[in-house]
C-alpha cells in the first residue's frame, strides 16, 4: 500500500510557559500522518505544558504550531475537535458515564444539538470498541474499570473523534509493564493502521525506544528530535540524567544505574 | 447502540407517581373536602358548599401548580450545578446560591422600607423581587464559580458555599435590625418558604422563569453532556467553555433565584433530587435527566406541601423545615451506602 506521505503537525520555534514563566523554547519539529511520536523529558521539563500548548488549553508564548498549514489560534473550537484530540491525565470528571457513553461523547463534533448518533456515529464508535478490545465493557461504568482498561476506554474515546491527530499525556503512567507495551502498540496500531499522527509523553524512553518511529528529547536547550536510532548515534540519550546516577547503553537502547 | 437502554417505562412510572401525588394534594388541605367533591369542582360540578369551589379553585389549585414549579424548578437548578461544578454535592441550597437571592429579597422586602419608606405590592414589586433575587444568586454563583476554578476540592468549595451563606445571612441579620416591624414580618414568612401564597401575576412570572430556565438547560444538552468528562475534554469537543458556563450560571440563577423570590429559600430540593433520580434513571445522559429530575422534583415538592398543609388541620408548617427533614437524610443516606456519591 503506498502510504501518503504529508505533514500534519509542524511546530516552529515554539516557546511554552504560564504568563511571564518561561518553561521551555526552542521547540521544533515536523511530524506527518501515520507517525507514533513520543516527548521524553525530566521530570518538570515542560512536557505537558507543550502537549497542553497544542492542545490549545494554554497559550503559546511565541512561535508557530501549524496543523495542516493552518496556524492553530485560527481554528474555531469546533473545526479544531476534528482535526485535534486528546488524552489527558485527569480522569473523566463523571466515574458514572458507562465505557459506551464515555466513547460515544467522542462523536460530538459530528452530531447534531440532540448528540443523536447516526450509522456513521456507531460505526466510529464501533471500530474504536473493537481496537481498543473493549466489547465485553462496554455496558460498564467507569468506576468499575481498572487504570489500564479506563485509560483505553479514554484513548478509544479520542479514536471516535476521528480526528488525524491525536496528543495523549502520559498515557501509561500508573500501569503495569504489561498494560504498558499493550497501551503502547495499541497506539502504534492507530498511527500505523489508521494513519494518524500520535503524540505522546512519557518515562517510559527504553519503550518508546522500541516502538515510536520519531522521539522528541525535551532538555531544556535546543531539543532534539528525530528517529530513535539517529538520536541514539547522536549520544542524546546520554546527556538526558545526570550520569553519575544513570547511564546510557547505546547497545541495548537501554538505561543502567550507575555503580 | 446495540442496546439502547429504555427509559419509557420508567417515564410512565413517573409520571403516574406524578399525577398520584397531584391528586394527593389537591385533595388533602386545612379544610376537609372529599376527593369525589374537588373532582367534580375542577369538572366543572356544583359542590355542596359554595366556599369549597373558591377553595379549590383559586387556592388549591394554583397551589399545586407553583408546587410542581418549584420542585421541578429546583431540582433542574441542582443537576446544572453538579455538572457545571462536577460535584455531586452541588446545589442550590449548600453552595449559598440559595442565600444570594435570599440576599437580593431581603435587600429589597427591608432595604425598600429602610431607605424610601414605601412597601410596593404591585407587578413591578414582583418583577423586582424576582429580579433582585435572580441578581443575588446570579453573583454568588459567579464568585463561588471562580473560587472553584482556584480551589479543585470538593470540599473547600463546599465550606465555601456555607461562608458565603453566613456571610449573605449576617447580612441579613443587620437589615433586620434596623427595619420595621412589618417589614420583618413579612421577610421572616418569606423565609420559611411557601408555595401557596402566589398572586396569579406571580405564578405567570414564575412561569416564564421556569420556561426559561428550562429551555436554557436543553439548549444545552450536548455542552452539558460533554462536561460529564471535564472543561477540557469538553473544550477539546469543540464546546466553547465561556459561553457554556455562561448559558449555564444563567439558567441556574434564575432557576434558583426566581423560585427563591417566590417560594423562599427551600432547602435541600436542589441537592438531593438528582441523586434521588439517578437510583430510578441508572444514567448520566442529560436528554433523559432534565426532564425525569425535573418531574421527581415535582413530585417531591408535591408531598412535602401535602405533608406541611398537614391534613385537616388549620395550622400549615414552613415548607422549608419539611423539605430538611425529608432532604438531610436522604442525603446522609446516600453518603453512608454508596460511601462516596457518584457524579
Amino acid at each position: 500500500m503506498e502510504k501518503r506521505v504529508q505533514k500534519s503537525l509542524s511546530v516552529c520555534n515554539l516557546s511554552i510557559g504560564y504568563g511571564k514563566n518561561l518553561v521551555g523554547e526552542h521547540i521544533n519539529f515536523d511530524l506527518e500522518l501515520g507517525t507514533l511520536c513520543a516527548i521524553v523529558g525530566i521530570n518538570g521539563i515542560g512536557k505537558s505544558t507543550l502537549l497542553r500548548t497544542m492542545g490549545k488549553f494554554q497559550f503559546k508564548l511565541s512561535g508557530n504550531i501549524k496543523l495542516h498549514d493552518k496556524e492553530l489560534d485560527l481554528y474555531s473550537p469546533l473545526d479544531l475537535s476534528k482535526k485535534l484530540s486528546v488524552v489527558l491525565t485527569e480522569p473523566p470528571a463523571s466515574k458514572n458515564l458507562t465505557v459506551l457513553e464515555l466513547i460515544a461523547l467522542g462523536r460530538q463534533p459530528y452530531t447534531n444539538w440532540l448528540s443523536t448518533l447516526s450509522p456513521e456515529d456507531e460505526k466510529h464508535i464501533q471500530i474504536s470498541l473493537d481496537a481498543f478490545l473493549l466489547n465485553d465493557l462496554k455496558h460498564r461504568k467507569c468506576h468499575e474499570l481498572s487504570d489500564g482498561q479506563l485509560q483505553r476506554v479514554l484513548i478509544a474515546r479520542a479514536m471516535a473523534q476521528d480526528t488525524p491527530i491525536i496528543l495523549l499525556d502520559e498515557p501509561t503512567t500508573h500501569l503495569d509493564l504489561y498494560h504498558k507495551v499493550q497501551i503502547l502498540k495499541m497506539l502504534q496500531q492507530l498511527a500505523h493502521d489508521q494513519q494518524k499522527t500520535v503524540l505522546f509523553t512519557t518515562h517510559e524512553i527504553e519503550l518508546a525506544i522500541q516502538l515510536c518511529d520519531k522521539i522528541l528529547i525535551l532538555d531544556g536547550n535546543n531539543n532534539p528530535f528525530g528517529a530513535p536510532c539517529e538520536l541514539i548515534e547522536q549520544n542524546h540519550f546520554e546527556k538526558l540524567f545526570p550520569s553519575e546516577m544513570v547511564q546510557f547503553d547505546a547497545k541495548t537502547g537501554s538505561f543502567k544505574i550507575t555503580k | 447502540m446495540q442496546h439502547p437502554r429504555s427509559y419509557h417505562i420508567s417515564f410512565i412510572l413517573i409520571g403516574l407517581a406524578l399525577l398520584c401525588s397531584w391528586i394527593l394534594n389537591i385533595g388533602s388541605g386545612s379544610v376537609h373536602i372529599p376527593f369525589e367533591e374537588t373532582f367534580s369542582i375542577l369538572f366543572g360540578g356544583n359542590p355542596k358548599v359554595e366556599a369549597w369551589s373558591y377553595i379549590v379553585w383559586n387556592y388549591r389549585l394554583p397551589k399545586t401548580f407553583t408546587a410542581i414549579l418549584v420542585g421541578g424548578g429546583l431540582s433542574l437548578s441542582g443537576l446544572l450545578m453538579q455538572t457545571l461544578f462536577r460535584n455531586p454535592l452541588a446545589g442550590p441550597f449548600v453552595l449559598g446560591i440559595s442565600s444570594g437571592a435570599s440576599l437580593g429579597a431581603a435587600l429589597l422586602l427591608m432595604g425598600m422600607t429602610l431607605f424610601t419608606g414605601i412597601a410596593s405590592f404591585s407587578f413591578l414589586g414582583d418583577v423586582s423581587l424576582a429580579l433582585a433575587a435572580s441578581v443575588g444568586s446570579f453573583l454568588v454563583l459567579s464568585v463561588v464559580m471562580i473560587v472553584a476554578q482556584k480551589v479543585k476540592d470538593t470540599m473547600a468549595l463546599l465550606i465555601i458555599g456555607l461562608m458565603f451563606g453566613s456571610i449573605t445571612s449576617a447580612i441579613v441579620s443587620v437589615l433586620a435590625y434596623f427595619s420595621s416591624a412589618e417589614s420583618l414580618q413579612r421577610f421572616i414568612f418569606w423565609s420559611f418558604g411557601s408555595v401557596g401564597n402566589l398572586t396569579p401575576h406571580q405564578i405567570v412570572l414564575l412561569t416564564g422563569i421556569v420556561f426559561v430556565g428550562l429551555l436554557l438547560s436543553i439548549v444545552s444538552l450536548k455542552p452539558l453532556n460533554a462536561f460529564l468528562l471535564g472543561e477540557h475534554y469538553a473544550q477539546s469537543l469543540g464546546v466553547s467553555l465561556k459561553k457554556t458556563r455562561l448559558v449555564i450560571i444563567i439558567a441556574t440563577g434564575i432557576l434558583a433565584g426566581g423560585i427563591t423570590a417566590f417560594a423562599g429559600p427551600i432547602a435541600f430540593v436542589g441537592l438531593a433530587v438528582p441523586h434521588l433520580t439517578r437510583q430510578i434513571f441508572d444514567t448520566m445522559e442529560h436528554k433523559v435527566l432534565i426532564p425525569a429530575v425535573f418531574l421527581y422534583g415535582a413530585i417531591l415538592m408535591l408531598l412535602c406541601d401535602t405533608l406541611a398543609q398537614w391534613p385537616n388541620s388549620a395550622s400549615v408548617l414552613p415548607i422549608n423545615a419539611i423539605t430538611s427533614l425529608v432532604g438531610a437524610p436522604v442525603v446522609i443516606w446516600l453518603l453512608v451506602r454508596k460511601r462516596k456519591m457518584l457524579f
